[in-house]
This record gives C-alpha cells, sequence and structure tokens, in this order.
C-alpha cells in the first residue's frame, strides 16, 4: 500500500495551506461553566444529569456500605442476586461475604453474566458522564455484555467537566498518553444503552445494558478505602 | 463503491411525496428531531462560542491535515496496530477482505459506518463468502430489507414500526410465528437477543469512526446502544474504516467536537457510549480484539482541499443540516440517489461520484439557509451548493431548457433599461390577463407550477420602481 500512501499525502500536501496556525501554546479549551462547581453542588449537579440520562443513582456513606447497596438495588428491582465483580480491589476488595445470598464470580464477562459491579476513572457532573477503561482489573466486557450494570464512584472521583476526567487519566497513566501508555480503550457512559431505530420509540438497552445504576460512595478513596 | 442514482432525483421525489407510510415516518423530524436539538443548543449558554471553536479547530486541521496524519498513523503503530492507506474506494474493499480472510473469518460484526456504505464493503464481502452483520439496530433493520440508509444517523429513519415488525417476521423464520410484537420493546428484545449470538459468534469486527487522535493514535465512536462496542471488544480483530478528514490534534480536541455533535445529532447532551480505541489488547487485558487495524481511504477527498469547497470537510456528521431542510422533510434521504443525503450530500455527492452523475442534487433546494444556521462547523452549505450551480452551467451539465432560459434571462439582466421597461410591461400585461380573479390556472412554460397551484398576478408596482421610490423617499 505504500504507493496509496505516497499518492494520498502528496495530493494532501499539494492542498494543505499551513493556515490558519495554531499558537506553540495550544489555546486553552472552552469549558462550560456549568461543570465548574463544587461540594454539594457538584454532587447534585451529577445526580441530575445522570438521572436525565436514565441511569439511577444512589448515595451511601462509606465503602463498607457497598456490598449492601448493591443487594438492596438487585433485591428493589426483583433481579437476580447474582453479579460478577470487576477484579479491581476498589470492587474484589470490599466484604461481599456480609452478603450471604448474593452470589459473586469475579473477572471478565462471556455475555451470561446479568449484572456486573465496576469501579470507574471518574464521574464528570457535567453531563451525569462516567469514565470507565479497559484494563485486567477493569475488563471492558463488564461494561457492554451485562443487562445490569452497577457502578462504583468514590466521592474524590467525581469531577466538574471532562478536562479534569481525562487529566486523571493522565495522572493515572502517564501525562503523555501517546507512548502507548492509554489503555486500550477508554469509554464515556452516559445513561444505560438505548435506540429509538424502530418507530422512533426510544426504548432502553439495545445491545448494551439495560440499567445503569451509579453508587455514590461519600468517602474519599484514599481515606479508609476498601479493605 | 456504491453506484449513484442522484440522477433520478425528480422521479424518485414524486414517488417519495406519494408514499404515506414514508411521509408518516419523516413527521419525526418536525416532531423531535428539530426540537431536540433546539433544547440542548440553549441549554448550554456556551454552545455558539463552541461552534466557533470546532469550525476554527477543523479549518486548522485541513491546513495541516498531512502531518497530523502522519502523527496518527505512528501513534497506531507504537500502540501494535496498523494503519492501511487506501487511495480509492476499490483499493479499501480489497484491503478489508485481505484482512477478513487473513482472520480466517466467516462472519464480520458491524458497527455503523458511512465509510463502509460509501465503499459498498457488505456486498463485496457477501460476494466474496463473508457474512457481514449489521449491528446497528436501523442498519439491522435496512439490511434485513435489502435498503441503505435514508440519514445518516438514522438509517432507517424511512421505516415505521409496523415495516419492522413485517420485516422481523419474514426473516426470524425460526421463531413462533403467532409471537405478539405489537410493542417495540417485544422488537428490540427480539433483535437483541438474536445479534446477541451473532456478536459472540463473528471473527472480525468493523466500525467507522467519528474522529481519529494524532496525539495518541485512538479512534473513536460515538453510539447510543453499544454495539459499536461490542464490534470492538468480542472478535479476535478489529477493523476502523475512517476518512482522511477525521483526524484531530489531541483528545481534548476532540472533546470540543464531542460538546456540540451529540447536541447537533440527536439533542443529547452526550451520546451514551463515546470510546476511544487505541491499538490491540495488552498483555495484561481478559478481553479485546488482538489485531487493531485502521484503514484511511481518501476517495477523491484529497483533492478538494484548498480549494473552494474545502469547507465541506469539515462535516462531522450529525446530520443536523437534513433534520432542519424542508426539501429532506418531504422526500427523504433515498430520492438523493447515493450515500449522504440531505444539504451535506448535496455537496458531497458531486464530489466524490462526479457532478454529472448528480446534477439535480445542487439544484434540489431553495437555499433557505436552515442547514447552514445550525450547522456545529458553520459550513456555507448553499455557498457551496452555488458553486456546484455555477460548475454545471459553466461544464454545460445543466439541462438545455434551463440553459437557454438562464441566457434569455442574463441578456435581459445586463440591459438594465431594456430590463425595467419588460419587467413593468410583463406585469401590467399579466394583471390585465389574470383580470378580477388575480390568478392563473395555467400558464404557457409555467406548467410545472400551475399544474398543482395558481400562479398568482403581480401586484402594484415592480421593484425597481419600489426601490426607486423608497430611496427618494429616505432622501428627503
Amino acid at each position: 500500500m505504500s504507493t496509496d500512501r505516497d499518492r494520498m499525502l502528496a495530493a494532501i500536501k499539494a492542498g494543505v495551506s499551513r493556515s490558519p496556525t495554531r499558537d506553540a501554546a495550544k489555546p486553552a479549551p472552552l469549558v462550560p461553566q456549568r461543570g465548574q462547581r463544587s461540594g454539594r453542588d457538584l454532587v447534585d449537579l451529577f445526580r441530575k444529569q445522570a438521572e436525565a440520562a436514565s441511569a439511577t443513582v444512589a448515595e451511601v456513606k462509606s465503602a463498607a456500605d457497598i456490598p449492601a447497596a448493591v443487594t438492596d438495588y438487585l433485591k428493589g428491582r426483583n433481579l437476580p442476586a447474582q453479579v460478577k465483580l470487576a477484579p479491581d480491589p476498589r470492587v474484589a476488595g470490599l466484604d461481599w461475604k456480609s452478603q450471604p445470598l448474593l452470589e459473586i464470580s469475579s473477572g471478565a464477562s462471556d455475555g451470561h453474566d446479568l449484572a456486573s459491579v465496576t469501579p470507574v476513572l471518574s464521574g464528570v457532573a457535567e453531563t451525569g458522564t462516567l469514565f470507565v477503561h479497559s484494563g485486567a482489573p477493569t475488563p471492558n466486557t463488564l461494561h457492554f455484555l451485562p443487562e445490569t450494570h452497577i457502578a462504583v464512584l468514590y466521592r474524590d472521583e467525581l469531577v466538574g467537566t471532562y478536562e479534569e476526567a481525562w487529566a486523571a487519566l493522565r495522572k493515572k497513566f502517564g501525562a503523555d498518553l501517546s507512548s502507548g501508555a492509554i489503555p486500550r480503550t477508554v469509554s464515556l457512559v452516559t445513561g444505560p444503552s438505548r435506540s429509538a431505530d424502530i418507530g422512533k420509540i426510544l426504548l432502553m438497552g439495545a445491545h448494551g445494558p439495560k440499567r445503569l445504576h451509579i453508587i455514590l460512595v461519600d468517602q474519599p478513596l484514599g481515606s479508609s478505602g476498601p479493605n | 463503491m456504491l453506484q449513484p442514482t442522484s440522477n433520478a432525483f425528480a422521479e424518485k421525489s414524486t414517488e417519495a411525496i406519494g408514499d404515506t407510510e414514508l411521509q408518516e415516518a419523516l413527521g419525526i423530524l418536525r416532531t423531535h428531531s428539530i426540537p431536540n436539538r433546539n433544547k440542548a443548543a440553549a441549554a448550554l449558554p456556551e454552545f455558539e462560542a463552541l461552534r466557533d471553536r470546532a469550525r476554527d479547530l477543523k479549518n486548522h486541521i485541513l491546513g495541516h491535515l498531512d502531518q497530523y496524519l502522519l502523527q496518527f498513523e505512528e501513534q497506531v503503530q507504537k500502540s501494535g496496530g496498523q494503519v492501511h492507506w487506501c487511495a480509492d474506494a476499490e483499493t479499501a474493499r480489497n484491503l478489508v477482505l485481505d484482512l477478513c480472510r487473513k482472520a480466517g473469518a466467516k462472519t464480520v460484526t458491524k458497527g455503523k459506518t458511512m465509510v463502509g456504505e460509501e465503499i459498498g464493503i457488505n456486498d463485496f464481502l457477501e460476494k466474496n463468502g463473508i457474512e457481514p452483520v449489521e449491528t446497528d439496530l436501523g442498519e439491522y433493520i435496512i439490511q434485513l430489507r435489502h435498503e441503505t440508509p435514508s440519514h445518516i444517523i438514522g438509517p432507517a429513519l424511512h421505516v415505521t414500526k409496523r415495516q419492522v415488525e413485517e420485516t422481523f417476521r419474514k426473516a426470524h423464520t425460526d421463531l413462533e410465528a403467532g409471537r405478539n410484537l405489537d410493542e417495540a420493546s417485544s422488537l428490540m428484545a427480539e433483535a437483541r437477543a438474536k445479534l446477541r449470538s451473532r456478536f459472540l459468534a463473528a471473527d472480525v469486527g468493523i466500525t467507522g469512526a467519528n474522529f481519529l487522535i494524532a496525539e495518541t493514535g485512538s479512534t473513536v465512536i460515538v453510539t447510543n446502544e453499544g454495539n459499536g462496542d461490542l464490534t470492538q471488544t468480542l472478535p479476535k480483530m478489529h477493523i476502523v474504516l475512517a476518512s482522511i478528514e477525521k483526524v484531530v490534534p489531541t483528545i481534548e480536541d476532540a472533546m470540543t467536537l464531542l460538546r456540540v455533535l451529540p447536541r447537533s445529532a440527536t439533542g443529547q447532551e452526550l451520546s451514551v457510549y463515546t470510546t476511544f480505541s487505541t491499538g490491540p489488547r495488552r498483555a495484561t487485558d481478559l478481553d479485546g480484539p488482538r489485531e487493531f487495524h485502521v484503514v484511511l481511504l481518501d476517495n477523491g477527498r484529497s483533492s478538494y482541499l484548498g480549494g473552494p469547497l474545502q469547507d465541506m470537510l469539515r462535516c462531522i456528521r450529525c446530520g443536523a443540516c437534513m433534520d432542519h431542510c424542508p426539501v429532506y422533510h418531504s422526500v427523504g434521504g433515498h430520492a438523493y440517489g447515493w450515500v449522504y443525503p440531505g444539504p451535506i450530500g448535496a455537496i458531497l455527492t458531486p464530489a466524490l461520484v462526479g457532478v454529472q452523475n448528480a446534477e439535480p442534487l445542487p439544484n434540489a433546494s431553495t437555499l433557505c439557509g436552515r442547514c447552514e444556521a445550525v450547522c456545529p462547523v458553520r459550513i456555507p452549505i448553499p455557498k457551496l451548493l452555488r458553486h456546484w450551480r455555477e460548475e454545471e452551467f459553466s461544464r454545460a451539465i445543466t439541462p438545455a431548457v434551463q440553459r437557454t432560459g438562464l441566457s434569455f434571462w442574463a441578456w435581459f439582466a445586463k440591459r438594465p433599461a431594456l430590463y425595467r421597461i419588460a419587467a413593468r410591461w410583463g406585469a401590467r400585461v399579466l394583471r390585465w390577463k389574470a383580470g378580477t380573479r388575480g390568478r392563473f390556472s395555467s400558464l404557457p412554460l409555467a406548467g410545472g407550477w400551475t399544474r398543482h397551484r395558481d400562479f398568482p398576478a403581480p401586484q402594484g408596482k415592480t421593484f425597481h420602481d419600489q426601490w426607486r421610490a423608497r430611496q427618494t423617499g429616505a432622501g428627503r
């Protein structure tokens, strides 16, 4: 294909004007005011936006409350007490034995799991969006195959804007994401899967999860954390 | 490449206007698409400023396209993937087939890709013994109906719920014939179950790309269903089909475009899934494809860089121009006769298939300007349509009757004194002829108009006379 590459590059070079140029210092992105807030305001905006996108949100006091919140959610929806956990310590490291009726397994999904519990990189209040990424502790299949996706969001993972979430990713994987340091997939997830392709009627659960439930933990990950 | 039938626009439009089921389906544009977009735009105070940023960003990229594509290629390679440069549709098709054969593929799942439509990949794979399975619900429906997309983001926009039921009953013959499919949710559950097994069985997943990121070598898809993510996560090979103008410098630049794209497309603040994919699965990953390939398609685009039509390459495929177009509202997407319908299609189609093969499209517009008013990257669509009209005239592609008419008018227009006299007398004669009714039910040379409605006789003075009166008045 080297001949096509040469031909295409020659044709492109013949047409490019080299303008408008960009300052060596890139222009600062135009970040909407909406997400630039803190404290309870930030939590309220996140809730409002996530719920507007048809996700549900539950707030719990500490990491120790997460397993019970998962059981409660499944029971409340009359769903089977069965979850596949992301191997990540933020989820797998919790005291799941406290929920004797909950059937637990861990790992990637082969398509037969009804519900998954995963951590997230960030929650973004601007649009009620979760940032999730692939990796050994967080297999991507858990974000897309089960009918119910339960996401755990710690208070210090909640940010106002996309830019802050990407900054968190750069902090975790290296500022220079270009050397292949970026995870294979980074997904911005806003509500459960949906489609309006049949008769223009908007329905949840087209191919991905039918339900997205977010457990917001009012405790920074660093403080006591999962055991 | 998919063969265009754009020159039959008039015949197909007549058909479309008489198709009651299509007209019912198109109603969604006025009742949902327009209000949803307007609501989303109004909810973000920075929306107009973001449109300016998006326009400037795309202009900068088009001015440095070679540099960003080379950077993108380098980064894809660094992350363990490969980039394939394809100058035309045929090269791209053959390349995809080779990759599928290398993977030993029997079935290929597909996310929605307009570039895939452009190169006619489905028919080609099928002819070569590989089964392509569309997984976007709308694409799946039209694949079963052997149709092409009629809208770039809602490919089955033209299909009613009743027709979906009919299609599923015909295609899913292994299911019980008497099953109840009255509810849209039953139809969706059936498609979900059918496609779930296809996702798990596919050897190769093909997706499009909304953006390519030069900084990281990532490709980005935007979906609501999650089908694109399953398509690229489950098979052992992921192939991305993308055209060259999709590249953006950095992740942050992509976010600027992502703040205007879904709001313009569906009125969502953000689509449900926006996924950045980079390379094949990592050594420690538990899932993901073993191979990652990006097909970069030119197909004639590079020849428009630096020329009068360059602005069309800013398009980020949101579909707002067609959602707001009164012509598209009336005839739908299929009348346009190729891959990209609506106002942007009327510019892209002549560019990519040759203006002689799409003569009616630039003329199928009243130049009302609603498309330009909503375009998130501010493409001056009416101006570009006029460019094609001039090109058609100068290359003698415009039909002879129109050419003669235009030449006749131009002769008068270049002689202002004569034009004024002719206009004044013409108006008087028409008014006198129309009599007390003030309108004509038939007129020579205007049968196309009077067949469906009366032609009103001119009222009052000519424009020139009124203008002069006003100027004198203002100068008092």
